[in-house]
């Protein structure tokens, strides 16, 4: 065998096996101290989301209205701040991480349709909840709606995991795996390409 | 453009939202999201009507309908953002939006109806797609989930194809 042959195959890795699901763990309830941290991080949450700015239908719509960038903005950050700090924590073994299955048909129906909604209500679930903090009473009636809309879709979940949502069902893929690269070589570059665009963004809408 | 109707830097507000999802990983296991609460609030009310008919339904067999730790969550968002809004003196106690007020009018029903309409359809939307602006917008985002940059993708496709249809036409 050649040198080159017995090299790691670069540009193929096969898609990792990315720990954890989100359904519920039989018979392990949060434990009362986690209860009390999600509280604590609920407020810390909403807190932050009023001062930013985003418990308002105007702040909202005007991104939707590409008038006001001040969501973007927050977003862009958070995920920067956190993809570099999460990845850092993983790599010291400090996290696991918790990567969203891939279902190509149900991620872009299902996302188109939240945007329908979005853009209909003014405020994300997120948001809803802190405007409703805020005093935005609308925001009420988006809660229920909420609700109802989470039932009727658990009405239809068996059917809907029969078929929308097998079609394009990649698993826990990360980006990288998309093109084989490696995840910290790929993170460098991404975060550099988020960081730019967030420059630009503060140039073009400050 | 400075935004009036933000009391902080929106960078700082998400750099610190990149910081509380380290925390939430790191002291919960747990990534920030908000709408599948909103699914389990549903399911306990489901519960009250019909607990045998909610209990047969494939979602709410793989989360149960309970007070968890995404739910304090949630209840701690409104609280957060009131202690935010009281202290910073940004308490509003409105029930149709200005913006809207201008466009459709003073109509408390009307805002109420289409608010209802849209919290329905983003909810089925959500758990579609998996997720929401927080769940897959921000903490799937960060891991990298391919799924949560389709849907963020969509999620603003979405919403800015309806907002010019509601306001641009």
């Amino acid at each position: 065998m050649s040198a080159d042959q017995t090299a790691p195959p670069v540009l193929v890795i096969p898609p990792q096996d990315h720990e954890q699901d989100e359904k519920d763990e039989p018979g392990k309830p949060d434990s009362r101290p986690q209860l009390v941290l999600g509280f604590i991080f609920g407020i810390v949450f909403g807190f932050l989301l009023q001062k930013g700015g985003v418990a308002n239908y105007e702040v909202l719509m005007g991104q939707y209205l590409l008038t006001d960038f001040t969501v973007i903005k927050v977003m862009l950050t958070a995920i920067v701040t956190g993809m570099v700090g999460i990845f850092s924590m993983h790599a010291l073994g400090l996290v696991k991480l918790h990567v969203k299955p891939t279902r190509y048909a149900a991620n872009i129906t299902g996302g188109l349709l939240f945007g329908v909604g979005l853009g209909l209500l003014g405020y994300c679930p997120g948001t809803a909840a802190a405007a409703m903090g805020q005093g935005h009473f609308d925001a009420i009636a988006g809660i229920v709606g909420l609700m109802v809309g989470s039932y009727v879709y658990a009405q239809t979940s068996d059917y809907l995991s029969a078929t929308i949502q097998r079609i394009g069902n990649r698993g826990r893929i990360m980006l990288p795996d998309l093109i084989g690269m490696p995840v910290t070589l790929f993170l460098v570059i991404f975060v550099s390409l988020l960081a730019s665009s967030l420059f630009i963004l503060q140039r073009l809408a400050p | 453009m400075e935004n009036e109707l933000a009391a902080w830097s929106p960078y700082l507000v998400g750099a610190l939202i990149g910081v509380l999802s380290m925390a939430t990983f790191y002291f919960s296991n747990k990534p920030l999201g908000v709408s599948t609460s909103y699914a389990r609030l549903a399911g306990l009310v489901g519960n009250l009507f019909s607990k045998s008919h909610t209990e047969t339904l494939k979602f709410y067999q793989d989360r149960k309908p309970k007070i968890e730790w995404g739910v304090m969550l949630m209840f701690g968002v409104i609280l957060g953002a009131f202690i935010a809004a009281y202290t910073g003196g940004e308490i509003a106690a409105t029930w149709v939006p200005a913006l809207w007020q201008e466009r459709f009018g003073p109509d408390v029903a009307v805002r109420s109806g289409v608010a209802f309409l849209g919290g329905a359809i983003m909810a089925y939307g959500a758990r579609l797609a998996g997720g929401c602006t927080s769940g897959h917008g921000i903490s799937g985002t960060l891991q990298l989930s391919v799924s949560s940059w389709i849907a963020v993708a969509c999620f603003f496709a979405g919403a800015v194809v309806t907002a010019a249809l509601l306001y641009r036409l």
